[in-house]
């Protein structure tokens, strides 16, 4: 049988007597442990995280030269001193012995495609010349860049001076880009990470299918603690008794996809009980009059038939939340991509925090602040003839970056394109798991002339590649600065801790030495990224000497945090308002103000299938860390006891999950019966359940939820891809024959 | 002076950042904890209640480990800290069968490891690592011997438990409740 070009290669095939690596941890003497803290062995080294995006700047501890622990760096706004699990936990990416360690590169031999090990040299000159010829036959606008994470400004840059400004992150269109939009709408600006939500100040946090603590975006986290500890509420709606619920004082057990009815209700309780801010609305916000009729009908009691939350349980929240006002937050959340209306979703929650005029004050939403730092002369990029918006013309128009679905789905051969997309680079980010719909995803790799990936592991994505470039962990390199907006204006350095293991590479290096083999010189004007560094930090007063010493320097804000009293203010929209009205959204043609639609509901014998985050874990980039995999090795299915009974489910059980389309996961999953849970979903850990065979920890461990959402319900405002309108039912034996 | 913690479990979220910072700290083999989570669910849907602890060696004023350690590895420190010495413990299990919280393991080199309350760093005026990285600052190191400690005034506040108190072992960490 003939194998097609792009047939998923695993990377252990090659690996016939490779190296044994041992765990340097476990083969280290043991210390006895009152010499733990003997001071002469020790340095420490500032770096700030790259297992999430929070970024919380650190220190990096070594004993003997070996990578010993993380802490937090007690400067830093984003950590406050205090790693999350997975930061504490990024030593085991270091030790991960599984990491991609030599370029390589995809051949076919005897009839079968292999990867062979290259040099890095061979790499750049494939890369370089497969490039050269795509910009010469369909032009340099036909390349992509996925990216996720700090490697890809240098990435980025590469590929703006190579022609392209398709640079796309799946942390839009998959995550947060419903609530940019959202926000952007009504507020004129989006609301950005880190989330500028003042939670230690607030009396009154609400959360919608928000599970914080369980996605544990630290400096969140924190101050939600300290919030409680100062007496304020939490208001949290979400079907599954999430951690956070058993904080709150009002948990809202909401039946999945009626959450704008909820919203709808809250605002018209707030309306039509007079409990928002007069002074507010009248001086600061647009169209009043016009939501106070849109929401007439939409009672306490209406949305009863819809969500099954009491009338008077979404009185009394409404309630506290007024209370509370203007130190209330409706918590936007983050990974807000659910039912195709979720831009309208978040225009109800930038609402609600107008009506409450927690929007620009103490204990609601502040200005955050950003450091200018000046960027490091380099040629100008040309300009493209064309960009991400020509793949879908009159689509998505609140879309603010390039939609990584919508290139994915621009990559597969169509008649209605001129043009498609012929190659991608993508940079630390598994696409086979980050993109809903894999067998769509497939079909796009599989049209690309050129596949170069990125990473530090051997993870799905990898497998599919023409290139595989191994990247050194955050721990082995340098980076740009991270410069953040927050309270105060700060900017963070990282720095290696030790030479990079393998012949693995820093990000910067591979895109400076790939861009001067395509003739970009002028682009990348230094010998080592030290300079460009030290020469931004000579710019802003400081010195890389004087950050390699401190880590994180803080700067004096130049605008006040809060709105003052009166203040006059204008915001970036048509009106110079807060648009309760949205005059954008009118004028593309759709709902100025939020409208609650029915979405489709699980058949008999089916169950919505609803995923999230565990505190240890970092979507699947964390699953082979062994740290990490020791806390918590796979996910389980969470299963409501009346559910089990029914189906005669036992916790523990394997159980194999089908969805609508017929699609059954490839891996099995262990049951956990729990009340956590309703009766209508089913819940499970996002990124489990790994095929890449190299992952010597993931592998087949849990299931992975992203193989089973093949229904994505498209945001038509911004082209996010909802990602909840899923059902599965279970298998309860393997099923024959099955694979993807 | 008498060493104790105090861990609130109405702040705790179980994000294991505990175990994670011990295993780092304490060069703890990966396989192994000295610390681990705890999670006891209470209720029908939708009357749920969760209560969430963070899980060590108690330090015991009363320890039975110390008691039937055939070679005194297993020992009291100043402040009360349970500890066993390593080259003196011959691996016997006895302290892990005594142990009513299963906080003791033998360690892959053959001698019997456990929580040390960061007596390194405890001994440097450092709090214990897990104390030291806990994102939701629930837990609290301190002498229950001094009143106007943290700890001491924490449980004259609020309401607190410590685990099986029917062993009589005197535990020392105390969970608020």
């Amino acid at each position: 049988m003939k194998t097609s070009r792009r047939d998923f290669i695993k990377i252990s095939s090659l690996s016939l007597g490779g190296i044994l690596a041992i765990n340097p941890l476990l083969n280290m003497a043991m210390d006895s442990d009152d010499n733990l803290q003997d001071d002469n062995k020790i340095k420490q080294f500032p770096t700030y995280c790259e297992v999430c995006f929070w970024k919380c700047a650190g220190w990096v501890h070594t004993k003997n030269d070996k990578i010993w622990k993380i802490t937090g760096n007690k400067e830093d706004q984003h950590s406050n001193g205090r790693f999350c699990p997975r930061g504490t936990g990024g030593v085991g990416m270091y030790y991960d012995n599984d990491r991609l360690k030599k370029p390589l590169k995809r051949v076919e031999k005897n009839g079968k495609q292999t990867f062979v090990e290259i040099t890095w040299d061979e790499a750049f000159n494939f890369i370089a010349d497969k490039l050269q010829k795509i910009k010469k036959k369909y032009g340099a606008e036909c390349v992509a860049l996925f990216t996720h994470g700090s490697g890809g400004k240098f990435w980025g840059h590469l590929l703006k001076a190579y022609g392209s400004r398709n640079i796309s992150a799946p942390s839009y269109s998959q995550c947060r880009g419903p609530r940019e939009a959202g926000f952007i709408a009504t507020y004129g600006k989006g609301i950005g990470s880190p989330e500028p939500l003042d939670i230690k100040n607030t009396k009154c946090m609400v959360l919608i299918g928000s599970h914080l603590g369980e996605n544990m975006h630290n400096g969140q986290v924190q101050e939600m603690s300290q919030a409680l500890e100062k007496g304020a509420s939490l208001i949290t709606v979400d079907p599954r008794y999430s951690t956070v619920a058993s904080k709150s004082k009002f948990w809202l057990p909401i039946k999945p996809a009626t959450d704008i009815a909820l919203l709808l209700a809250w605002i018209h309780e707030i309306i039509y009980k007079e409990y928002y801010d007069k002074k507010y609305v009248e001086k600061y916000t647009y169209g009043f009059e016009d939501l106070k009729v849109h929401v007439k009908n939409f009672t306490p009691e209406w949305a009863y038939g819809k969500t099954t939350i009491k009338p008077d349980i979404i009185r009394k929240t409404a309630k506290e939340m007024s209370n509370a006002s203007p130190s209330v937050i409706i918590n936007p959340g983050r990974h807000v991509t659910w039912y195709g209306d979720d831009t309208q979703r978040l225009r109800c929650v930038a609402i609600l925090n107008a009506l409450l005029g927690s929007y620009g004050k103490k204990g609601g939403i502040y200005s955050p602040e950003k450091y200018k730092v000046p960027k490091f002369p380099s040629e100008k990029y040309i300009k493209p003839k064309r960009d991400w918006r020509q793949a879908f013309p009159g689509k998505f128009k609140l879309a603010k970056l390039a939609l990584a679905s919508g290139i994915c789905d621009a990559t597969i051969l169509s008649a209605e394109r001129d043009c498609s997309f012929k190659g991608w680079i993508v940079n630390g980010t598994n696409l086979i798991t980050t993109l809903p719909n894999q067998a769509n995803t497939l079909k796009a790799i599989k049209s690309l002339e050129l596949l170069v990936v990125i990473d530090t592991m051997p993870t799905e994505i990898t497998g599919y590649a023409d290139i595989v470039l191994p990247e050194c962990t955050y721990l082995e390199r340098y980076d740009m600065l991270r410069v953040a907006k927050h309270r105060k204006p700060a900017i963070a350095l990282r720095m290696p801790v030790t030479e990079p293991l393998y012949d693995s590479k820093p990000g910067w290096w591979m895109a400076r030495e790939l861009g001067l083999k395509m003739g970009l010189k002028e682009y990348f004007k230094y010998e080592n990224i030290t300079e460009l560094l030290d020469w931004q930090l000579k710019k802003i007063g400081s010195s890389l000497e004087e950050m390699k010493k401190i880590g994180v320097k803080t700067f004096e804000r130049k605008e006040p945090l809060f709105y003052g009293e009166d203040e006059e203010i204008e915001f970036n929209t048509n009106t110079g308002k807060i648009e309760l009205y949205s005059t954008v959204i009118e004028e593309i043609g759709f709902d100025p103000m939020p409208k609650y639609l029915a979405h489709p509901e699980p058949e008999e014998g089916f169950y919505r299938l609803n995923y999230g985050r565990a505190p240890m874990h970092t979507f699947g980039r964390t699953a082979n860390n062994p740290n990490l995999f020791d806390l918590m090795e796979e996910n389980n299915l969470w299963v409501n006891p009346k559910v089990a009974k029914e189906w005669d489910l036992k916790t523990g059980q394997e159980v194999w999950l089908k969805n609508q389309d017929g699609v059954i996961g490839s891996n099995s999953i262990k049951v956990r019966v729990t009340e956590r849970i309703r009766w209508d979903s089913v819940y499970l850990v996002h990124g489990f359940g790994s095929t890449s065979n190299k992952l010597s920890r993931a592998y087949k461990k849990g299931l992975s939820d992203s193989e089973l959402i093949t229904n994505i319900m498209m945001d038509p405002l911004m082209g996010g891809t909802g990602m909840r309108g899923n059902f599965v039912t279970f298998l309860l034996k393997e099923p024959k024959n099955n694979k993807l | 002076m008498r060493y104790a913690m105090v861990i609130d479990t109405k702040k705790c979220v179980g994000c294991s950042d505990c175990v994670v910072a011990c295993q780092t700290e304490n060069n703890v083999p990966i396989g192994y904890c000295r610390d681990w989570v705890v999670e006891s669910l209470k209720g029908r849907y939708p009357n749920l209640e969760i209560e969430i602890r963070s899980e060590r060696c108690n330090h015991c004023t009363n320890s039975p480990c110390v008691r039937c350690c055939p070679t005194g590895a297993s020992h009291y420190e100043k402040g009360g800290i349970v500890k066993v010495t390593q080259n003196e413990c011959i691996g016997c299990s006895a302290c892990i069968q005594s142990c009513p919280y299963d906080a003791r393991y033998t360690h892959p080199d053959g001698w019997v490891d456990k929580c040390t309350f960061c007596i390194h760093r405890v001994k440097e005026g450092l709090k214990t690592a897990c104390v030291s990285v806990c994102p939701t600052n629930c837990m609290y190191f301190g002498d229950l011997d001094d009143e106007n400690s943290e700890v001491s005034k924490l449980l004259i506040k609020r309401k607190f438990k410590v685990l099986a108190a029917e062993a009589g072992t005197k535990p020392n960490v105390f969970y608020l409740i």
